[in-house]
Order: C-alpha cells, then sequence, then structure tokens
C-alpha cells in the first residue's frame, strides 16, 4: 500500500484538520463527535440541509458544506457511515428554528444510523425530515436487494436542494423537491482498477491489467459485471443507455448531464467520456442544458467514472444556476 | 445457575478478545462480499465498550448491556454499529432491574436482541446475514431449555447453531446490506455478519 498518509487510524481527523486550515472562511469543524458545518450555522429562519456518509469520497461531502448547498455534513470512517451521535450534534448545530433535512445515501448502514439520529433528534423537540437517495441503476430494485444505493445523484441533489434551502423554502417543500429530483435522476459507475481503504492495507477486490468492473458501487464493492477493457466510447455506452433506458430519458428531454471521476482518474479522461455521452444523448434527442465533469464523489484512488443524467425544468436549472460557495463546488459569487 | 453483572462483564470481555483476534479475519470476509470494514468497525466498538465497563461493572446486568450498546452506537458506524447496538440495547430493556438473569431471562433478552436487528435491519432469516446465526441459535437455547436443560447446556447449543448457522450462509444469495448488490456473485462466501455474530455466541458459552 502506498498512500500518503499518517497512521491510518488518524485518516480521518488528519484530513479534516487540513480541511478546517484551508478553508476557515467557509466551514468550521467539530470534533469528537467529527461533522463539518458552514463557518455562518445555524442561519436562523432557514432549513438545515445536513448529509453524511463513509469519509473516502471527497469532495463529498464535507467540500459541499457551505452558503447555496449543505449546513453540515457528517464524515464517518473511511467507507463507514457516520454514528448516530455525530449526525444528532450535527442536527443540533444547523437548527435555526426551521428544522432539518437529512440527505441520505440508500446504504443499510447509512439509512439506520441516520434513523437513529433522527429518532434522537426528535425526541428532543427537532423537527427533521429525512429523503433517502438511490440512484444507481447498476442495483435492482427489488426486495432481494438492500435497493438501490445512493451514488452521484447525491451531489446534484445537495446543490439543488440546497439553493432552495438558501432562498427560503420550507422544509416539507425541501423534501419533496429532493423526493422529486431522485425520482428523475440516474447514474451508473464503472472501474478501471481497485481501491485500498487505509486500515485494510490491501485492495477490495482485484482486477487484471486487461479488465474492468461495470457496475461498480463508491465503496470498492465489486460491481455486478467483469467484463474485458474496451475503449472509452464503447464504456460510455455501456453506462448510458441503461441510465436512458431505466427512467426511461426521452427525445426532447432536457438534462444535465454529470460526468464523475472516481478519484484515480484524470479530467482527460473525463471530458473523452462527456464528449461521447453528448453524441449519444444528441442522437436520441435528448438535450444536455447544463453539465458537471470533475471528481466530485470518488472512491479513494479508484480508476473510473460514472455518469450521472438528471431531467431537468426551468426551476431546476434556475437552482443549478445559483450561487453556490463551498470548498469544492463554487460559482455564481 | 443464575447470571450476575460479573458474569456479563466476562462476557462482553470474552467476546471483545474474540473480536480483537479475529479482526483481521472479518474484514476478510467482508472484503469479498461487503465494504471491508467489519473487523476494524467491530473491534473499535468493543474496545470502547471494554472501556467503559468498570463504570458499570457492580450495577444491573441490564447496564451493562446498554453501556455496550451506546458504545456500539456511538462508535462503530456502517451497519455493525447500529445493528448491534440496537440488539445490545433490545437485549437490556428485556432484562431491566433484574439483579440477576435466570435461564429463561438470558434467552429472552437474546430473542429481544434477534427482533432489534431485525428491525432494525429490515431483514429475516435466509437474507445471509448475522439473523442466519442469531435466529437459530436462540431456538436451539430455548428448546434446550424447554426440554428441561440448564443454561450451560443451553448457551452451549445456541453456539453451536450459531456456528452451523454461520456456514448455511456461505450458498445463500444475500438480499440485505451491502453483499445484496453482488447478486448471485454473493454466492459461496459466509456472511461476515453470521461470522462476527457466531463469535458473540461462543463467547456466551459457560459449560
Amino acid at each position: 500500500m502506498k498512500k500518503l498518509i499518517n497512521d491510518p487510524a488518524d485518516v480521518v481527523t488528519e484530513a479534516l484538520q487540513g480541511m478546517e486550515l484551508a478553508h476557515a472562511d467557509l466551514i468550521r469543524v467539530h470534533y469528537d463527535p467529527n461533522y463539518i458545518v458552514r463557518a455562518d450555522a445555524p442561519v436562523q429562519g432557514k432549513v438545515g440541509v445536513l448529509s453524511g456518509g463513509g469519509s473516502g469520497h471527497e469532495p463529498m461531502h464535507g467540500g459541499f458544506v457551505g452558503r447555496g448547498m449543505l449546513d453540515a455534513a457528517c464524515p464517518g470512517a473511511v467507507f463507514t457511515s457516520p454514528t448516530p451521535d455525530q449526525v444528532h450534534a450535527a442536527t443540533k448545530a444547523v437548527d435555526g428554528g426551521a428544522g432539518v433535512l437529512h440527505l441520505v445515501k440508500n446504504y443499510t448502514g447509512d439509512v439506520a444510523n441516520f434513523e437513529m439520529a433522527a429518532e434522537l433528534a426528535e425526541a428532543e423537540g427537532l423537527t427533521v425530515r429525512s429523503v433517502v437517495i438511490d440512484d444507481d441503476v447498476a442495483v435492482k430494485d427489488s426486495l432481494y436487494t438492500a435497493g438501490r444505493r445512493g451514488v452521484g445523484g447525491t451531489v446534484l441533489i445537495e446543490k439543488l436542494v440546497g439553493a432552495a434551502a438558501e432562498r427560503g423554502d420550507d422544509l416539507d417543500s425541501l423534501a419533496a423537491l429532493a423526493e422529486r429530483i431522485n425520482g428523475q435522476v440516474r447514474s451508473m459507475g464503472m472501474a478501471l482498477t481497485p481501491c485500498t481503504v487505509p486500515h485494510a492495507g490491501e485492495p477490495t477486490f482485484t482486477l487484471g491489467e486487461d479488465e474492468m468492473e461495470i457496475g461498480i458501487g463508491i465503496h470498492g464493492e465489486p460491481g455486478r459485471e467483469r467484463l474485458p477493457l474496451e475503449p472509452a466510447d464503447r464504456i460510455t455506452e455501456r453506462l448510458l443507455e441503461p441510465i436512458i433506458e431505466d427512467l426511461p430519458f426521452q427525445s426532447g428531454d432536457r438534462t444535465l448531464l454529470f460526468v464523475n471521476g472516481m478519484g484515480g482518474t484524470p479530467l482527460i479522461e473525463l471530458y473523452i467520456v462527456y464528449r461521447h455521452a453528448v453524441e449519444v444523448l444528441r442522437e436520441r434527442g435528448i438535450e444536455v442544458v447544463r453539465s458537471l465533469v470533475g471528481s466530485y464523489i470518488t472512491s479513494l484512488e479508484m480508476a473510473g467514472t460514472s455518469i450521472t443524467l438528471l431531467r431537468m425544468d426551468d426551476e431546476l436549472v434556475e437552482l443549478w444556476d445559483a450561487p453556490v460557495l463551498t470548498p469544492a463546488l463554487r460559482k455564481g459569487v | 445457575m443464575t447470571i450476575t453483572s460479573a458474569d456479563v462483564v466476562r462476557f462482553v470481555e470474552t467476546y471483545a478478545a474474540a473480536i480483537a483476534e479475529q479482526k483481521d479475519h472479518l474484514t476478510r470476509l467482508d472484503a469479498a462480499i461487503g465494504d471491508a470494514d467489519h473487523g476494524e468497525n467491530m473491534n473499535r466498538g468493543f474496545q470502547a465498550a471494554l472501556a467503559q465497563l468498570p463504570d458499570v461493572a457492580d450495577k444491573t446486568p441490564a447496564d451493562v448491556l446498554k453501556t455496550v450498546a451506546m458504545a456500539l452506537v456511538s462508535k462503530v458506524g456502517g451497519a455493525a454499529g447500529p445493528l448491534y447496538g440496537t440488539a445490545f440495547l433490545r437485549a437490556a430493556t428485556a432484562v431491566q432491574g433484574k439483579p440477576e438473569l435466570t435461564g429463561e431471562d438470558v434467552v429472552n433478552a437474546l430473542a429481544a436482541g434477534l427482533e432489534g436487528v431485525k428491525m432494525r435491519g429490515k431483514s429475516d432469516v435466509g437474507d445471509k446475514t448475522m439473523i442466519d446465526a442469531w435466529a437459530p441459535a436462540v431456538d436451539r437455547a430455548r428448546a434446550v431449555l424447554d426440554d428441561g436443560g440448564d443454561l450451560p447446556a443451553a448457551l452451549a447449543a445456541a453456539a453451536e447453531a450459531a456456528a452451523q448457522g454461520r456456514d448455511a450462509t456461505e450458498p445463500m444469495v444475500a438480499r440485505k446490506g451491502r453483499a445484496s448488490y453482488l447478486g448471485e456473485r454473493s454466492a459461496g462466501h459466509i456472511d461476515p455478519g453470521a461470522t462476527s455474530t457466531a463469535l458473540l455466541f461462543a463467547a456466551l458459552r459457560c459449560d
């Protein structure tokens, strides 16, 4: 294992300390329990928007804390959901009297820990609503799985719902908006290489030089299908076609296309994927009106990409264009 | 035979030692069908629990169980934290206020823990989870007591049933938890949660 770390046990804490030093103008970090809040939290009269999950997906979620996006993020251990006391403490820290919205990615651990945290907060008289995000088409949504995972769509939901909270939407409206976006966003990812969790010390799976994993998750968990490596255009089609068919996206749809890097893939390759994704969408009469290209929801040093497609409307375009000022995403300010 | 707080503390110490010893094994099992953190997480939680035991060792068995539950909930994260945390919390509630536990109390506590895991994980027998080790263990322990057996005999039978339940997860296709994303590819691997649960029942043995 070759990593820029000190003791594997200190990875999350030391990274938080670095973030705090680098972005003191935007965020504050609380330790034990660990959570990040925007510098001016709690914002009185505004709904607090909170998310969290295992570490190792940076910049998600901590990098998205700030004006126009998240009020708080709770980082767990690497690839491990945060604990209820973290989420509970962060919920109290961002409650400005208008309630707190929990945006939860659909993983067994995340859902269970956020559920316990919401119960603790509600027992103290706070109002909490939770929306579970499950946009990954690689997983069959059936009684026979834990359901679809929350992946790339999470980044878009955090931006759009954060913008709506900033303009003053109430808790119920924000929860409804998050549900609505979750219903019209779909994602799928793939890996060229595995990743190594620091405390595990060895890769969570192995891939041959000429192999790739389609339908990969964001925790180094293997995907659904292992195939021989193919050119970027074919891989793009393998990811995009199930996405289009699942919703389904149709001719005339206006979309936001998000091509994400898994952590170890350079931007130059992501643009190659983006280019062909637009070609495929155009062929089907699907218009791309907004874009996001870069590594925003990662899996440590895994090489690979995920594609996320969101059906847009005028309101979502307006929310996407609204100012956002966070360590990892800033525009319009 | 009755169970005192000191017995419960000894059980937690035995289980924590087993987790520490099997940490890498649990993580390897998890790497195959999950996310390679089960051993690390369980060890972090039980080391935290051990540190708090001296404060409650002279209180009731329920207090000891509740202390373990809160340590797991606050230190583990992942799925294991709320699942094992809920199990210990429900077990504590089942024997609330009792200074010593009869065999019946112990089995009731184990059954309450199982119900907590099912509720929190929205899962049941056959999903390739810790429930597949826990449920047969509770059934066997209760059957032994009902047949007039004593607690050591019941817990010995439970430990064997849990180990068999753990092994029985190998051919199963996972329907809950992260392993379920693998579909058919989850077959052929023993479930890490069922493995840590089998260790729990092994630590409960007092024969």
